[in-house]
């Protein structure tokens, strides 16, 4: 079963989403699947941005009543 | 086969957003170096949120323009958070302030110095990770209080980079740093960029076929804005204190800041965007809206110290609400924890609002 951790990134504004995202990223194994739950929609851009800047795969991003979501799964080259 | 021919050299470039580090890192890319960028969050900074916050931003795109920046250059980007780090920049600057709270070459001296402890200056024994040399898109004479002819010498010296930070832009009215005097690049197709004049800039990313970049007016932090940097002032005033907190210097961007009396100020939301950005703080600080009229969102910031303090608050809160005309607003004051209780009171008249109490106008 393929791991998937969380990150609370509510109530922070962008670029502090994309920081948290970026750090918890650098602990994880490669494969590993991380959901990123914000309220900034800035993230919507960003951390997608982060991960085709930085070769991570996004697998999904969404919302859900005032919450943000984005699944990333890690690829550390 | 020497080192250098085997080892391809590595930069770490401070990546702004703006203009002249793309152009900083490009020139270092045509010479075959592998660059990586960093991109320092020091809660000052006027990219992305700011635009998220406004609704009349809405149409502006809000991308992050470091990380466009480096996408458009295929670079990874580092973008680390030195928000706690950087209030002894903000409130002690060895070297002073610019024009207003800004401390342009402290903090520049700082940034070089993060990165400075990004390098490795043993790659050559091992051709291990890490960065060689750090790139700066500074240009001689650019900026008043930084990008001098005095100064740049001593953001080299004062960060310990010393002669492995390169300016590729204006290299060449520089002597000659360690990247150009190994050969790891070729200073005769470095430039010699110097003044405020942004010409130069714009043939050069025309050059590499870049048109489309962000030229932040100003530049890319908030305390070189007047109207912010009083407001900062305000806040150490109020507080008797020289100190502040993340959430502070968020809120310092956001909303009418009015000050009737010392110990407390208001900050009022503009509009909608404004008002959703406010209400996430409302578990933080004692809040206001208007419930009989149509109106804007209100933080407290300082301790409201009677029930005629209440009501001063509530007129100045229906004063920018739908109801500015009428007799009596109703105004409900909700505490931290959710406690909330109603007055009505008459909306101060527009000239009851004294000019020194809107802090930061200029």
């Amino acid at each position: 079963m393929t791991e998937r951790a969380q990150l609370d990134a509510r109530r922070l504004l962008c670029p502090m989403p994309v920081i948290k995202t970026q750090n918890r990223v650098a602990e994880l194994e490669n494969g590993a699947e991380l959901e990123v739950i914000c309220t900034d929609p800035g993230v919507l851009h960003d951390i997608p941005a982060w991960c085709r800047v930085n070769g991570h795969e996004v697998l999904e991003t969404g919302r859900r009543e005032n919450e943000i979501f984005v699944v990333l799964r890690v690829s550390h080259s | 086969m020497s080192v250098s021919e085997v080892v391809p050299r590595r930069a770490i470039a401070l990546v702004s957003g703006g203009l002249d580090s793309m152009l900083a890192v490009k020139v270092m890319q045509d010479q075959g170096i592998e660059v990586e960028g960093v991109n320092f969050y020091t809660g000052f900074c006027v990219e992305g949120h700011t635009h998220a916050i406004r609704e009349k931003d809405k149409g502006k795109d809000k991308r992050n323009n470091a990380l466009w920046v480096a996408e458009m250059l295929g670079i990874k980007l580092h973008i680390i958070d030195i928000s706690e780090e950087y209030k002894d920049v903000v409130l002690n600057p060895k070297h002073g302030y610019g024009a207003h709270m800004n401390p342009c070459l402290d903090c520049k001296i700082f940034m070089v110095g993060k990165a400075n402890l990004m390098l490795n200056k043993a790659r050559d024994l091992a051709a291990d990770k890490g960065f060689d040399f750090i790139v700066t898109g500074e240009v001689i004479g650019q900026r008043p209080k930084s990008q001098r002819k005095q100064t740049l010498p001593m953001i080299a010296r004062e960060s310990g980079a010393e002669d492995r930070l390169l300016r590729p832009l204006c290299a060449k009215n520089m002597e000659p740093t360690l990247p150009e005097r190994e050969g790891w690049v070729d200073r005769d197709k470095l430039h010699d960029f110097h003044g405020r004049n942004r010409k130069p800039q714009m043939a050069l990313a025309k050059h590499f076929g870049l048109d489309d970049y962000a030229q932040p007016a100003g530049g890319c932090c908030f305390l070189t804005n007047e109207t912010y940097s009083k407001k900062l002032v305000d806040l150490w005033q109020a507080r008797d204190k020289r100190d502040y907190e993340l959430d502070d210097i968020m809120l310092l961007k956001v909303g009418r800041h009015i000050r009737p009396r010392s110990h407390f100020k208001l900050i009022v939301s503009r509009e909608a965007g404004e008002n959703a950005f406010l209400d996430g703080y409302r578990y933080l600080f004692t809040s206001m809206h208007t419930v009989s009229h149509k109106g804007p969102l209100a933080l407290i910031d300082g301790k409201l110290e009677s029930a005629d303090e209440e009501a001063l608050a509530a007129s100045i809160v229906a004063r920018y609400s739908q109801g500015r005309s009428a007799e009596a607003v109703t105004v409900e004051i909700r505490s931290p924890d959710g406690v909330c209780k109603q007055v009505t009171v008459p909306p101060m008249p527009i000239d009851a609002v004294l000019p020194e109490w809107h802090v930061g106008d200029v």
